[in-house]
């Protein structure tokens, strides 16, 4: 890898930006080709993906006729999530349903998306399970019934996911409290303490799994959730012969938080905190495709000075991210040093980000139609200092890290999937780019300006723990180019938008004429009141593609809020990558996927 | 008098070797507790007698107790036969090195009865783990030393030492020398080979379970056997006490000499705090793999070479 060279980077922020991803809308009629005219009910949503509502009987037919039948197929199960529908005002033209389940497909090929939706009838609706189409269906398929109690018929390990197994009630459902005070008061009587204890004991033949073997007593393994491997609360049952691991069962749920919850009661404004929360290394970028979801709902255009800004500050966080990644991976494979001069390096990021937002690791600093505020002064110079500072640490790095022969050891080959695999898991950003497939968001679906940017996408072919790693340090190395040019270039004009949605909105004028004052104070008492629809926008985030889903019923809240996380993904995949593995590769896997606890339970 | 020593020394280790590794990880280290933060030793090991001496239920109690007292026993009874200038020594055994190998096999039992009492699966993989490490990293060990034996034509350290007059046998010995040193930090189990406690993975290995001044012997221990390899090192390779003496009159020799054994077994010392610093560590079967392809087979060709040179020279 060599110094990309950072005089020949050509920002053109003259051209007008790309405005919306464009999808493929001719997947409708292919679909009514095959399946007749009736079989589907059309729906529009301000994100322009093509959404159709399909009958419960032909779902398992269409979906599989989407991945494996059409022309140009939709590989990609990049979501699926579930809807409470019954208190929703605003339906317009779609069929009654008292709840819905969404998938969200991916074509590579065509570059689109395709969102199919099923109504379904009743409390405790059911429907079949799509786990034989994709694997990866498996754990939103269990989010969808710990959330909601909607039942999969057909799939192996329909139990809870997020919740303890233990819990009373689903709680995405409208009628279940979002509050503690609206349940009584806690109460571990011994009983009580005694039943959560023994909901905590794995037992092996739930899952499949053997005790022993015809040649040897397999050894159970609890890895986490208190590990110092594990990055935070995880647990990690390994089956294990020897050190060889035979299957293992990844428990995810210790930091789940209720965010989509939470999302559901605060304004839409007063939810960006929660967001920085999602993927706590991402910092600003969470915020991104929340706030561009509601702009995109609201129809609010981000002034262009704003959109660089968010790029920058964007791209900071990515490096900040990458960089605890790097020193953490280093640190698993035993490499005690890099952690220290990584986190040495990140703190010259915060010393940025606190400048210039005031806070470090959680700004919460973007805002409905552009940023907190205008960008202080010298925050160039303290930037332009720091792209001259980091190429050549990254570079030295590389001599004791990546290229040492006993890390390539312990990390070439290991834990490989193929492309095939990536993306019948949902593996985006780097995991996916490790296999030979370039794709990138900002790159084949351009938001917030990014097409006027020059720069690469690194890309690799192996597939394995070495070459996610050498992805994202070669993508930190980019990200250092695009705030070069972001520095270089810095539009002048508003930081934020002066449509009257925006929160908070502009104060200039509220003195002068009453209506001004009146939105004004709505929108900073109650939060802006976003008109009824749903909107999607997808991000490439730090760990792979990140996305906010909002339905808004026309009210100063989300009606629903789903959050596409991409670790969610990623860490589904571990049993695959670690079969027939040893524990100490365990850890190398799990360093090289650069996962977030929180990114994985929301 | 040599026993307090080398304990001391040991336990300044942990403070030098925390003071290094900061150096070379842009950070300070302990610094607060009296000049450069000498005294932190002191105050983590009153913080450790101090801890509650908890034995867990579950485990062999007996073997639990044993296992840190094997470790410093053999550790500290092999600097018996270690010379430490001309005649200060506390026994001059004449199959000194014998009795050295002899000591290092015997500190095996330490980790591997500690990962077993402990009755934890952690442990048990860090001192499954161990066993099978130390025992075949002993095994070159002894054969890299045979070559310095051969050359010297002695066991005893005093006599090798003198044996390097004309020339220090980490020249001769080169590959000998490098043999002995990573099987020396296999058999400490210092990163990289740090795979019995290999904290990423198992925990803290086949310590897991130990706290208090039990985990202290074990921390000690290890120090201890940092100094010994690095002692065995300068005295095999690099001619011990040998040094220039500034013509100084014969009672002084001595602290002289001390004083460059001393130093080169310092500077070994740092060497091996360096390689925490810089390298990753090895997974078990590769570590495994490495011994028996590469480490076994350049053994036996150096003691090979090094007889027929030898013979030749007769």
């Amino acid at each position: 890898m060599s110094q990309p060279d950072l005089a020949a980077n050509s920002a053109d922020l003259t051209m007008p930006a790309v405005k919306a991803h464009k999808h493929d809308c001719a997947v409708i009629d292919e679909l009514k080709m095959r399946f007749g005219d009736t079989a589907f009910t059309e729906q529009s949503s301000s994100d322009a993906i093509p959404t159709l509502w399909v009958g419960r009987g032909i779902l398992l037919d269409v979906l599989r006729f989407v991945k494996t039948g059409i022309n140009r197929p939709y590989r990609m199960l990049y979501d699926l999530f579930a809807i409470d529908e019954r208190l929703r005002n605003h339906r317009d033209g779609q069929p009654s349903a008292d709840f819905t389940v969404v998938y969200h497909l991916l074509s590579f090929d065509r570059n689109s998306d395709l969102r199919l939706k099923v109504a379904l009838e009743g409390e405790y609706p059911s429907l079949p399970s799509c786990v034989g189409i994709w694997q990866s269906a498996s754990w939103c398929e269990r989010e969808a019934w710990d959330m909601f109690g909607i039942t999969f018929e057909g799939h192996p390990h329909l139990r809870r996911l997020l919740m303890p197994s233990t819990w009373i009630g689903h709680p995405l459902r409208k009628e279940h409290p979002a509050r503690a005070t609206e349940s009584g008061p806690f109460q571990l009587p011994d009983e009580k303490q005694d039943a959560e204890q023994e909901a905590l004991l794995f037992r092996p033949e739930d899952w499949g799994m053997k005790r022993v073997s015809e040649s040897s007593d397999f050894m159970f393994l609890n890895l986490g959730p208190q590990h110092p491997g594990t990055h935070g609360v995880l647990r990690v049952i390994l089956q294990l012969d020897g050190e060889e691991i035979v299957d293992c069962v990844p428990e995810i749920g210790f930091h789940h938080r209720g965010a989509e919850k939470m999302g559901e009661r605060q304004s839409w404004h007063s939810f960006i905190p929660y967001t920085d929360r999602i993927d706590y290394l991402g910092g600003v970028m969470n915020n991104l495709p929340y706030v561009m979801a509601v702009e995109q709902l609201a129809g609010i255009e981000v002034p262009e000075r704003a959109e660089v800004i968010r790029i920058m500050m964007c791209e900071l966080f990515r490096i900040a991210s990458h960089l605890v990644w790097y020193g953490t991976f280093a640190q698993d494979i035993g490499v005690l040093s890099p952690v220290f001069y990584t986190f040495n390096d990140r703190e010259r990021i915060f010393d940025i980000v606190r400048a210039v937002c005031g806070g470090r690791m959680h700004p919460s600093w973007f805002r409905i139609g552009g940023v907190a505020h205008d960008l202080p002064a010298g925050w160039d110079k303290m930037v332009l200092d720091f792209v001259q500072h980091l190429p050549p640490r990254i570079l030295e790095w590389d001599k004791m890290v990546m290229r040492n022969r006993l890390f390539k050891a312990r990390t070439v080959g290991v834990g490989a999937y193929t492309l095939e695999e990536a993306i019948d898991w949902g593996v985006t950003g780097p995991g996916l780019r490790a296999c030979g497939l370039d794709w990138d968001f900002r790159k084949q679906r351009p938001y917030s300006g990014y097409d006027r940017f020059d720069f690469d996408i690194p890309v690799a072919s192996n597939g394995d723990a070495y070459d996610r790693g050498a992805i994202r340090i070669a993508e930190m190395l980019q990200s250092i180019r695009i705030i070069e040019q972001c520095a270089r270039n810095m539009p002048a004009g508003s930081y934020k938008s002066d449509h009257p949605l925006t929160t908070p909105p502009l104060k200039e004028r509220t003195m002068y004429d009453i209506e001004t004052l009146i939105n004004h104070f709505l929108g900073v008492s109650w939060g802006p009141v976003i008109p009824p629809g749903e909107s999607f926008y997808g991000i490439e985030a730090t760990k792979g593609n990140n996305g906010y889903y909002l339905i808004s019923d026309g009210g100063t809240m989300a009606y629903r809020l789903h959050i596409r996380t991409p670790s969610f993904r990623h860490m589904q995949m571990l049993p695959l990558m670690a079969r027939g593995r040893t524990v100490a590769d365990v850890l190398a896997i799990l360093g090289s996927i650069d996962f977030v606890l929180a990114d994985i339970d929301r | 008098m040599a026993l307090g020593g080398i304990l001391t020394v040991a336990a300044n280790l942990i403070w030098l070797e925390r003071r290094l590794l900061a150096l070379w990880q842009d950070r300070y280290g302990p610094n607060r507790v009296g000049p450069f933060g000498l005294f932190q030793t002191i105050a983590d090991a009153i913080k450790m007698f101090l801890k509650e001496d908890w034995i867990p239920p579950f485990a062999d109690k007996a073997v639990f107790v044993l296992a840190p007292c094997i470790i410093n026993a053999t550790a500290l009874l092999s600097f018996a036969v270690i010379p430490f200038a001309p005649g200060v020594q506390v026994m001059d055994l004449g199959a000194g090195l014998l009795f050295l190998l002899a000591m290092s096999s015997l500190g095996v039992y330490s980790v591997t009865l500690a990962g077993w009492a402990s009755n934890n699966k952690y442990a048990l993989l860090g001192g499954l783990r161990a066993s099978a490490q130390m025992l075949s990293y002993e095994v070159y060990m002894s054969l890299s030393l045979m070559g310095v034996v051969l050359m010297a034509g002695s066991l005893n350290l005093s006599e090798i030492v003198k044996a390097q007059e004309g020339m220090w046998f980490c020249i001769p010995q080169c590959v000998g020398m490098a043999l002995f040193f990573i099987a020396g930090i296999a058999e400490t189990h210092r990163l990289p080979f740090d795979l019995p406690e290999a904290e990423a993975e198992l925990v803290a290995g086949f310590h897991s379970e130990y706290s208090s001044m039990k985990f202290g012997m074990f921390f000690i221990g290890e120090y201890i056997g940092i100094t010994l390899i690095s002692a065995l090192t300068a005295l095999l390779y690099f001619g011990g006490w040998s040094g220039p003496l500034f013509g100084l009159s014969e009672n002084l020799a001595p602290f002289v000499q001390f004083g460059w054994f001393a130093l080169k077994t310092f500077i070994l010392i740092g060497f091996f705090i360096l390689l925490r610093a810089s390298m990753p560590r090895p997974r078990y079967d590769q570590l495994i793999e490495f011994g028996w392809k590469a480490m076994l087979p350049l053994s036996l060709l150096n003691l090979l070479v090094t007889g027929a040179v030898v013979l030749a020279l007769e």
